[in-house]
């Protein structure tokens, strides 16, 4: 089955390689991975999706946690949530067939972002089977996608829902004050 | 050896424990290691270290001299596990890090907590293949609890209170921190305080419910034929007293690890001994019987249980370990406490009362019958020497006080049969990496952390010349190590595998060996070899009483097999038994 971890890592020089070594190790296929700045500072988010049994999720998440990096992992299983993707699509495009793709992005609710005489960008967000439906359609037209650029999934519960970890650690502002603080403390102790 | 010439009073030398101090990182790294409460530390040096070792003569540390790095790290993790302490190896970057590999991996198998310290090249030419750089973090990075890069001096001080931090806490295991050589020559203020790193933060799926522990001190009230599964937790959360008190207060009998050997007196009632490939057969039989197993700080391994598909079928499970990711990992369990073992026990006691369990007891005691007697320590003397003989004496005449390094093969399994390990700590051996060449080295650390207990290295005449460089390492630390080699001429258990599983077909398993008496006398250690069993007594003597290190060279049967013997991938319960013929008896094809 699909799994889909959401996890809080600290934003360090080989911290990608440990959560990456980890699924290599289990001989597990990562579907997709994203990672990005989170709210909260010195951690990056990240939403990994795989393949794996069904009972794999508890030790996965259990084995992520004994990562000291690793600062908070939630299984999101099937839990209610919002997942989507961004992708960029270049296709080849003069001014003749421009309309028909224009009709297209209309009716994917996507966007053009660049446009030349030979090639135009299409930027779609979406949950995976729209984009993969705006692909399937351009592909229909031969030689007309040039490049595609995915981002992966992003995750996020629906509802307020905070993790027990990330309770402890205080709400952002109040992380971020305290950062400041030790920050503060630290330029008195020099002075 | 260096002497320490520039030493100072104890007092002026922790000055900057107390008061931040400008250092060197180098200087930052003997500090902080003061700081942890280090005493000893294993090494070697080389060029990308070697400010570290120019600043050790400032610092109260006492440095080993090893004769390999692999063995650096086997004496660390010796060390660690003979004292409960945190061992520290040293090594430079490169072929010296690498070298440290093989003891690294042998310590995460088995939870050794360890820091492991490398030289680096200069962090401007990191990753630039530099002469003697290996990118050791990323190697390590499998068979590291965690590991740290070091490039700047500020953060020497900081990564190595955490990697010890690291290292001793939660399911224990070694720590690697990889220094360049830039952040050990530069300065930086030292803050040994400031330096301390945030409170450790317990895994979060830890998990000891109220409704876990009812259900489990129900499962215990209502079995009929329950056992204890106690395995390496029980002595790395000091969780002895309680399951002690478990046992008794509730009578039911205990199976062992390898690695648990020592956490329970091998000489209690409610001891059945060691469980799984080699264990006994009425104890895998008890398994397969029961109806309740209490796993306790032990993680199923496949040495254990033998298949999992056929694995003890009949009971409910209670799995009480530290580490969430082994919970329903090889085998499923009922309930789960997940958290350290003592704590757990603390809680689960007193809700479990006095059971009745001796018409379990008595069954399988009765399940013993005839095993005992073919056993081979129960069989009169023939004049041949069998290494369960030498295992047996060993024993008997250290009044197994002794603290045993074994290497891996079939006298570990002698030992771990017919040593009867009564205390925690007394069993220094390599259980889940099985790494042959451990006994040696980690006997050295062993005796360096205890310098006053008796310390006897266990080794077959294959692991031993793996690491025997560190014979010299004895000599020049002069340490009073007594060593066995149990010669059978062969790597011996590859070679039962050959016969059990190979049709007899010895290949590769026969093997030439140095005199080892003569290797030793070369060493400046004194020794002999030992034919048979009348000698045994006088020889074990004359070692423990030989003022420096002492080799024997036990010349046992060749062809020997250890018994019994569950094959790999069979049931706990399908073991090849003893042979029934006296194993005593001569053959025609004998010697
Ligand atoms: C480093 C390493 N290489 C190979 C093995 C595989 N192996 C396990 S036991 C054994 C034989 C050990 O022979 P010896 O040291 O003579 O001990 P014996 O079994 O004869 O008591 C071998 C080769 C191992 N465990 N470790
Ligand atoms: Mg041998």
């Amino acid at each position: 089955m699909l799994h889909t971890f959401v996890a809080y890592v600290e934003d360090l020089p080989g911290v990608l390689t440990r959560v990456a070594s980890l699924f290599r190790r289990l001989n597990i296929n990562i579907n997709s991975l994203t990672v990005g700045r989170s709210e909260r500072p010195g951690l990056s988010r990240l939403t990994l999706v795989c393949e794996a049994s069904g009972e794999a999720g508890h030790r996965i998440r259990a084995s992520l946690f004994k990562l000291e990096n690793v600062v908070d992992v939630d299984d999101i299983a099937q839990a209610p949530s919002v997942t989507r993707e961004l992708a960029l699509i270049k296709v080849a495009a003069t001014p003749q067939t421009r309309g028909h793709i224009f009709d297209l992005v209309e009716v994917f609710r996507a966007r053009i972002v660049d446009l030349t005489s030979e090639s135009l960008m299409i930027e779609m967000t979406g949950v995976e089977s729209k984009i993969e439906g705006l692909i399937e359609v351009l592909r229909e037209d031969e030689g007309r996608i040039l490049e595609i650029c995915r981002s992966g999934k992003m995750t996020m519960r629906r509802g307020h829902h905070t993790s027990g970890v990330l309770r402890a650690m205080g709400t952002v502002t109040e992380v971020e004050q305290s950062a400041n603080a030790t920050e503060d403390n630290a330029a008195a102790k020099l002075k | 050896m260096g002497t320490k010439t520039n030493a100072t009073t104890a007092s002026d030398q922790n000055a900057h424990l107390t008061t931040p101090t400008r250092l060197t990182g180098a200087e930052i790294l003997w500090a902080t290691l003061v700081g942890e409460g280090v005493t000893d530390v294993f090494g070697y040096p080389g060029g990308a270290i070697l400010p570290v070792y120019d600043a050790l003569r400032k610092f109260p540390i006492h440095h080993i001299l090893v004769r390999h790095e692999q063995g650096a790290a086997h004496m660390a993790d010796g060390f660690a596990r003979a004292s409960g302490k945190v061992g520290v190896c040293l090594a430079t970057s490169g072929p010296g890090a690498t070298n440290l590999v093989t003891g690294i991996a042998t310590a995460m198998l088995d939870s050794i907590p360890m820091v492991c310290i490398t030289g680096n090249v200069s962090s401007k030419v990191l990753g630039t293949d530099a002469f003697q750089e290996v990118d050791i973090t990323g190697i390590t990075l499998p068979v590291t609890k965690h590991n740290f890069l070091v490039s700047r001096t500020e953060d020497v001080a900081k990564a190595v209170r955490e990697a010890f931090q690291i290292a001793k806490s939660g399911r224990p295991g070694p720590v690697l921190v990889d220094i360049t050589k830039d952040a050990q020559q530069g300065t930086a203020i030292f803050d040994f305080e400031a330096a301390k790193p945030k409170p450790y933060r317990p895994h979060p799926m830890l998990s000891v419910e109220d409704s876990g522990l009812a259900q489990a001190a129900e499962l215990i009230r209502s079995a009929k034929r329950p056992v204890i599964l106690a395995g390496h937790g029980v002595i790395e959360s000091q969780a002895m007293e309680q399951i002690q008190t478990l046992a008794e207060r509730a009578q039911i009998p205990i199976a062992l690890t390898l690695l648990g050997l020592g956490g329970f007196p091998a000489s209690h009632a409610l001891n059945l001994g060691m469980m799984g490939m080699h264990g006994e057969a009425w104890v895998n039989h008890a398994i397969q019987e029961a109806d309740l197993l209490i796993a306790c700080g032990m993680r199923f391994d496949d040495r254990v249980t033998g298949t999992t598909a056929t694995y003890a079928l009949k009971a409910k499970k209670i799995h009480i370990e530290v580490d969430p990711a082994e919970i329903n990992k090889n085998i499923k369990v009922d309930v789960a406490l997940i958290g350290d073992l003592r704590q757990v026990l603390e809680q689960l006691l007193p809700r479990v009362g006095g059971r009745d369990g001796s018409a379990w007891i008595k069954a399988i005691e009765a399940s013993k019958g005839a095993v005992s007697v073919h056993d081979i320590k129960n069989l009169p003397d023939s004049g041949h020497l069998y290494a369960a003989h030498v295992m047996h004496d060993l024993w008997r005449i250290t009044g197994g006080n002794a603290i045993v390094a074994t290497d891996v093969g079939q006298h570990q399994m002698w030992e771990a049969q017919y040593f009867h390990h009564e205390h925690p700590r007394t069993l220094v051996t390599s259980g889940g990496l099985g790494t042959m060449g451990y006994a040696l080295p980690a006997a050295i650390g062993a005796k360096v952390a205890c310098k006053d207990k008796e310390v006897w290295v266990i080794a077959g005449d294959g692991g031993f010349q793996m690491t025997a460089a560190e014979l010299a390492t004895i000599v020049q630390e002069k340490l009073k190590i007594n060593i066995a080699i149990i010669n059978n001429g062969y790597l011996g258990m590859v070679r039962q595998w050959q016969e059990f599983f190979y049709e007899s077909n010895y290949e590769a398993t026969p093997l030439v060996s140095p005199d080892f008496v003569k290797l030793a006398d070369a060493h400046g250690i004194p020794g002999r070899a030992v034919r048979t069993r009348a000698e045994v007594e006088a020889a074990v003597q004359e070692a423990r009483s030989s003022n420096g290190a002492f080799l024997l060279n036990f010349m046992v049967e060749k062809e020997d097999s250890v018994y019994p013997m569950i094959p790999a991938g069979s049931a706990l319960h399908e073991m090849i038994r003893r042979p029934d013929s006296d194993p005593l008896e001569e053959r025609a094809d004998d010697k």
